[in-house]
């Protein structure tokens, strides 16, 4: 199935409760009328979460970049030794 | 018990040192496993091919192939081209700039072995994985289009815009003939691809050192481009 399908379908499913909530008048109307944009900041705050959370755990990894230079360091002997041109540039 | 045997295709436009380094950290980590090194050149003007050939000498014809293209035409094109000269049951793409380093290339080999995946992509955005060399701002975008594709695309990876991966050789050759994107959405498209097809895909950490500061891969093309890329895959896939 289409990826479109699916978030569609989503959509229709969610406005459906909507509907029903409207109908069932459960929460009051005026708020009821209004749960869709509630809805989207919700989904904004989310994803501005996520980000957040993403930006304070981002892995790092400071060591690998001495140990490339290591590897670079033995691969650059080693391909001279064998009469390979490697100097840089 | 057949051994395995594996295809590294690696895609270069003016990479002279790298392509020597790369191919020697190669060898050195793969010593237990069958494989061959595809390097693409498009036609480099800084002497890649020449040292490619001497390279060539040191390790072997039938271990180093170059197959060269006359111009730049591209990263998707430069795999298709590697594939078809693949002799490997399994294939992997990776860079030549030293960011996919070799010496996870056997935690690829044994995740595929352990769970018979049919794709084992590197992940840099898992426990053990990580990345080196990007500014605050490159993090914000990286994390950014991560949680948007995320929520909007469910791709069933953590990584999609990472391009070390292993594929079975069939699974390439599948996937690859449907994808229309090109650059880096090329990558992103072939897993979100092949994730829909159904076929088997694990994760591997990896670490990404960029070695290149301030030459920072993402402008405001690269996003425009990443978020055509993301719609289109919304609606393509």
């Amino acid at each position: 199935m289409k990826h479109i399908l699916k978030i569609l379908g989503l959509l229709v499913i969610i406005s459906a409760i909507w509907i029903g909530l409207l109908q069932a008048s459960i929460v009051s109307s005026s708020h009821a009328w209004l749960l869709p944009v509630y809805l989207i900041i919700l989904l904004g705050c989310y994803g501005l979460f996520m980000v957040g959370v993403g930006l304070m755990f981002f892995p790092t990894c400071p060591q690998e970049s001495h140990l490339l230079q290591k590897d670079i360091a033995e691969a650059k002997d080693f391909l001279k030794r064998k009469g390979i041109d490697v100097n840089s540039d | 018990m057949g051994k395995n045997m594996y295809s590294i295709i690696i895609p270069t436009y003016n990479e002279r040192l790298n392509i020597a380094l790369v191919v020697y950290l190669v060898f050195k980590h793969l010593r237990e496993f069958d494989f061959e090194i595809i390097i693409v050149d498009d036609s480099s003007p800084d002497g890649t091919q020449d040292i490619v050939k001497q390279l060539q000498l040191l390790y072997g014809e039938e271990r180093i192939l170059l197959r060269a293209r006359t111009k730049k035409l591209g990263l998707g094109t430069a795999y298709c081209h590697g594939l078809k000269h693949a002799s490997g049951d399994f294939v992997i793409i990776m860079d030549a700039d030293l960011s996919h380093h070799p010496k996870y290339l056997p935690s690829f080999i044994r995740k595929q072995k352990e769970t018979g995946a049919s794709i084992v992509t590197g992940t840099r955005y898992v426990r053990g994985g990580g990345v080196h060399g990007w500014n605050l701002m490159r993090k914000l975008t990286s994390r950014g289009a991560n949680v948007l594709a995320q929520t909007f695309l469910w791709p069933g990876v953590s990584d999609l815009t990472g391009s070390f991966r292993l594929y079975k050789k069939s699974v390439l050759e599948d996937v690859i003939g449907s994808v229309v994107s090109k650059g880096y959405v090329f990558q992103m498209e072939m897993i979100v691809r092949a994730s829909r097809k159904g076929y088997h895909i694990e994760e591997v950490p990896i670490t990404f050192v960029d070695r290149v500061y301030g030459t920072s891969k993402l402008g405001g093309s690269e996003i425009v481009e990443y978020l055509k890329g993301l719609i289109y895959l919304i609606f393509a896939t």
